[in-house]
């Protein structure tokens, strides 16, 4: 059972407090989206083991939606934060590159990466 | 030899309290024991070795181990609702008037008929089930599967609920040690030192651990180590406490026994401790493994280090002459142990070719024969021992003398106990210099930081001499994993490696031969370590004859998965306090003492409980259901609607905001009117559907579905706060804040002018679809003109605490009206005469709105909506999905619910096709027939065509495709 902090309350909450609500940063799309796009919208989902982006809420605490960064694979946390933001914030994505120095984000277009 | 008493020693046993005798039962038999023992040391020390029989071949066994790793001496204790199967005799302390029960055999323990499978056993190998009853296959259901069954199974479960009470606590610690022994106990002390909280858990409700019985000097040691401890602050000791499991982030559940040994002293019988460790130091020790040579599963062959344990720990002799066999020094000490004692010890068999340490150097000083690269050949005897053969270890197994004896006390080296640092990810590694898998301290279990959070000290880290000072040099032991060496085949096959599921060199190497070269297979093929031991015992013995037979290393092979929990535990003490009553939360409306008191007949929706019904003296809830209708339909009723669920949703952007959660457009709703709202999923699919209320300029009431209320408002913040976060919009869940009743009926405007009130009622003043705010009855209420039912229609929301006063005077003012309340099923029987569809019912998550026709509550003229744009995916558009009808039975009969209409031909699976399935189906008392719903394909275009309903019994029911409103089509009375 996954402990995470609240970025909201601060409460260290115990997975039994959380509802889970699968992969973060989605882009929404609309009544104009193409079908092959909303089809990846809907159903098309990283499922990565390692680095992982995705929503809690502290259901049964402050009720706030939050966004968590960790690895799926060894369950470490690299940190939580708060859910309105497109991209994880400056200050996660370098506590993720301190712990996994091969880790590279994948929606800054950088070079020699594809989004 | 045979086995002769006195069983109990006259001298010795440090934990046993001689002044105190305890009585009991076993099978029957009236027995008595010492305060202090278990019931396996009791039963020894009434002579009693034959404790129980294995589970496959019903051999006769005794007890193999002291400790929680016993395969064999599994009992039934106590009776009725306390009966609990597969009990440790070795681990349950005894207790006066104890009530136990061997298992497994019938029509007794001592001639068992089952055991008729040990003379069949050569047809039984490995695999034999899956080989033999696939062939022929209709045999397997009908003949094989039945049997098997029966047999199946070891102990029998309890028939009797549990009367005792089991309980649940938190804990939290920087440290938690797992294990009380001296190795526990030093690393609490520096964990102590380094600061912080620290909690020992000690499974045993002893301390200590093996060094008090293993090294003189050993109780003082731990003694002192313990005064240290209980000195400071921070430091919580528990005993009796079996740490289970360790889950995700230092997450460890343990359990402690409170009053197991005393059921009716009115306290919890066991808690169970919810942990949460920032590190854990698992000091769990280690297991001592049996040897493989044959007929090693005879009563009286036992692990060494239990033979001392009985001697040292209870006073009880297993027997009078003891022969050791080992591969490594630390079984000298059971030998030394015994001489002490005044047994007598023919011989230590030990397979090394050399033995000169300090403990094989002592056992020769007490004049105990040494033989080095010896090994037993066979074990003599049946439900006893009674001698063994003995043989060269490096030979074949021919005979070179045979020895007397009535215990064989047996060492194949010790296993660290590994499970904790297993159960969350960490890896082990084989030490081949100590023939033993241990903690690979560079791979341990991680916590939320990416630190490893379990550390392991002591034997569970292969450090086996670990009591410090108290310990001496020993030799190595030297793998010994079939004895002797190169015995045939003849002799293999009688080597036990799983004694409770009888599992045999053999069968592993079967298991190996036909191609089971994955451990985890060669298991399940086998049922290696699958009893109730879990493997503890012998799992690796097992691996190793495997590896063999693969012909690899043992780090090569592995081990199979470790999973909590260690021992096991009961179902009650998991479930604990939440069972009955306090299972789940009740939500009770703030009416529900009068429907309580009305005879109302319960539904449970959610965690609410509405009145299903409200049957009268003589009424059954059929008949009670169609009087609530006619009394409705032609007079008026009440229904407690206070479980809707009832969302706030306030600010500047809030009617954007609706426009996107609804389909059809709540923003140009105005102020005081109503109007009917459908709530799809991004998947397009219809999720809830209620009456929203345009409160203010900036403020709507939308109302859900009963079950929807929790679910729909975290849909809302989930929207607001994760995407439209910009967005000025409040919501607030009212559901429980407000009592609501619907009052129903052509006389439903009678009566509420009949209360004292400032609303104007009429239906000029309120039409259909409006609301009015004011007082009612003294009350202040808001009246919305909304119906589910299609009758002249009130809803009325007051604060919670006066819902019961409303309701109540609305009774008192309609009595002469004939006024009735009405329960949930009258509601649905009336919205489907209506037409009404019902989440749920209609809706499946699959269901589109545009599948039941409510095109009229999609709007055209929005640029989106959650779910538009699924709604224009092929699939959803695509002409032949399945639309909502009315169904009307050609019979007098009601078409069950879910009933399936069939089409022509039949599928791949040669099944008839289908083309359409009923989703709510009553009998109308207001029209005297039977009524349905369904979808159908092309299902509107249909009208008057009829259907077929295939029932389970073989006959066919006759449906044909109606409008689906049955009542009133115009709206005359809901609007009137």
């Amino acid at each position: 059972m996954l402990i995470l902090t609240c970025p909201y309350c601060g409460v260290n909450a115990e997975e039994t407090e959380l509802h889970p609500g699968g992969e973060a940063h989605l882009a929404r799309i609309g009544p104009n989206g193409t079908d092959d796009e909303f089809e990846a919208y809907l159903f098309a989902r990283k499922n990565a083991k390692g680095v992982h982006f995705e929503r809690w809420r502290h259901a049964y605490g402050c009720g706030k939606w939050f966004l968590a960064a960790r690895c799926t694979a060894t369950l470490q946390v690299f940190g939580t934060y708060r859910a309105q933001t497109p991209h994880p914030p400056a200050d996660i994505v370098e506590a993720i590159r301190k712990a996994r120095p091969d880790w590279t984000p994948d929606w800054t277009p950088a070079e020699g990466t594809a989004e | 030899m045979t086995h002769t008493p006195p069983f109990r020693l006259p001298a010795g046993g440090r934990r046993i309290d001689r002044a105190w005798q305890v009585p009991f039962r076993f099978d029957g038999r009236h027995l008595r024991g010492l305060t202090g023992d278990t019931i396996a040391s009791a039963l020894l020390a009434n002579g009693q070795m034959l404790m129980g029989r294995s589970f496959k071949y019903h051999r006769p066994r005794g007890p193999m181990a002291s400790g929680s790793e016993e395969p064999n001496a599994l009992l039934g204790l106590g009776q009725g609702g306390r009966f609990e199967p597969n009990q440790r005799a070795t681990t349950t302390p005894l207790t006066h008037g104890m009530i136990t029960r061997s298992q497994n055999c019938w029509p007794s323990l001592e001639a068992d008929i089952g055991a008729i499978n040990n003379w069949l056993s050569p047809v039984f190998p490995a695999g034999f089930y899956y080989k033999t009853f696939i062939h022929p296959r209709p045999f397997w259901k009908h003949v094989f599967e039945p049997i098997i069954r029966r047999s199946a199974g070891l102990g029998r479960a309890p028939t009797d609920p549990d009367p005792d009470r089991y309980e649940q606590a938190y804990a939290f610690a920087d440290t938690v040690v797992v294990g009380g022994g001296i190795a526990g106990l030093t690393a609490a002390r520096e964990a102590a030192d380094a600061g912080g909280t620290v909690l020992v858990l000690e499974q045993d409700g002893h301390w200590g651990g093996r060094t008090p019985t293993d090294h003189d000097g050993g109780q003082a040691a731990i003694d002192a180590a313990l005064a240290d401890l209980r000195g400071r602050k921070g430091v919580t000791l528990r005993r009796n406490t079996m740490a289970t499991g360790l889950y995700d982030h230092g997450y460890l559940i343990a359990r402690e026994s409170l009053a197991d040994h005393d059921p009716n002293q009115g306290i919890p019988r066991q808690r169970l401790w919810r942990i949460r460790a920032g590190r854990v130091i698992a000091a769990t020790g280690a297991l001592e493994r049996p040897l493989s040579f044959a007929c090693n599963d005879v009563p009286g062959v036992m692990l060494a280090s239990a033979v001392r344990d009985f001697i040292a720990d209870f006073g009880v002799a297993p027997g009078r002459r003891i022969v050791v066999v080992t591969n490594n020094d630390d079984a000298y000490r059971t030998a030394l142990t015994a001489h002490a004692a005044g047994l007598e010890v023919p011989a230590i068999i030990d397979a090394r070719p050399l033995a000169d340490g300090a403990l094989p150097q002592a056992a020769r000083d007490a004049g105990i024969t040494v033989l080095t690269g010896t090994a037993i050949a066979k074990v003599k005897g049946a439900k006893h021992v009674e001698g063994v053969v003995l043989c060269s270890h490096q030979g074949d197994g021919r005979p070179t003398q045979t020895i007397d004896c009535d215990v064989v006390a047996m060492s194949g080296g010790w296993s660290p106990v590994v499970h904790l640092y297993s159960h969350c990810g960490g890896k082990l590694i084989w030490d081949e210099g100590q023939s033993m898998f241990r903690p690979d301290p560079d791979r341990p279990p991680l916590g939320a930081d990416g630190q490893g959070n379990v550390t392991v000290a002591g034997a569970a880290n292969g450090d086996l001499r670990c009591a410090g000072d108290l310990e001496h040099p020993e030799a190595p032991t030297m793998p010994v994993w079939v004895m002797p060496a190169r015995a045939p085949y003849t002799l293999r096959a009688k080597m036990w490696l799983d004694f409770q599921n009888d599992v045999k060199v053999t069968d592993v190497e079967l298991a190996a031969q036909e191609g089971y070269a994955s451990v985890e297979h060669t298991k399940r093929y086998t049922t290696l370590g699958m009893a109730t031991d879990q493997g503890k015992l012998s799992n690796i013995n097992g691996l190793a004859v495997l590896s063999n037979a693969l012909n690899q290393p043992i780090q090569a092979t592995g081990t199979t998965t470790f999973r909590p929990p260690y021992t096991p535990l009961t179902l009650a003490t998991i479930a604990a306090e939440a069972k009955d009553d306090a299972f789940q939360p009740l939500r009770k409306t703030p009416i529900h003492a009068w429907h309580e008191t009305h005879g109302a007949s319960w539904e449970p929706v959610g965690h609410w409980r509405r009145p299903y019904a409200y049957p009268r003296a003589g009424e059954d809830r059929h008949t009670a259901v169609h009087r609530e209708i006619l009394a409705v339909r032609a007079g008026v009723g009440t229904l407690d609607a206070s479980t809707l669920g009832k969302i706030i949703v306030k600010g500047p952007d809030a009617g954007r905001f609706l426009d996107m959660l609804y389909t059809n457009m709540m923003s140009t709703l105005p102020v005081g009117k109503c109007r009917y709202g459908l709530m799809c999923n991004e998947n397009g699919f219809l999720m809830d559907d209620g009456v929203v209320a345009r409160l203010s300029d900036d403020t709507w009431l939308c109302h859900t579905t009963t079950g929807g209320a929790d679910r729909i408002h975290g849909h809302m913040e989930d929207w607001l706060q994760c995407e439209w976060w910009d967005w000025k919009v409040y919501t607030a869940n009212l559901t429980e804040q407000f009592a609501q009743i619907a009052v129903a009926g052509p006389k439903a405007r009678d009566v509420l002018e009949r209360l004292s009130g400032t609303i104007d009622l009429s239906a000029e003043a309120l039409p259909f679809m409006q609301w009015a705010e004011g007082e009612l009855a003294g009350i202040p209420a808001r009246v919305f003109r909304i119906s589910f039912s299609g009758e002249l229609s009130y809803e009325i929301a007051v604060p919670a605490n006066r819902g019961l006063e409303l309701w109540e005077a609305l009774h008192l003012a309609g009595a002469d009206l004939g006024i009735t309340p009405y329960g949930t099923e009258a509601m649905h029987v009336m919205r489907a005469e209506k037409g009404f569809i019902m989440i749920g019912d209609e809706t499946d998550g699959t269901i589109i709105p545009q599948d039941l026709g409510l095109d009229w509550a999609i709007s055209k003229k929005k640029a989106d909506y959650i779910g538009k744009r699924a709604q224009r995916r092929s699939h959803m558009t695509d002409g032949t999905r399945w639309k909502l009808v009315g169904l009307e039975s050609l019979s007098d009969k009601v078409i069950p619910d879910g009933a399936y209409a069939v089409a022509e031909g039949v599928n791949g699976n040669g099944q008839r096709k289908t083309q359409g399935r009923v989703t709510s189906s009553y009998h109308s008392p207001t029209l005297g027939k039977p009524i349905a719903m369904g979808l159908v394909r092309h299902g509107p275009s249909r009208m008057g065509q009829v259907l077929d309903f295939p029932m389970p019994d073989g006959t066919v029911m006759q449906a044909r495709i109606v409008d689906p409103v049955f009542y009133d089509k115009e709206g005359s009375r809901q609007n009137g």
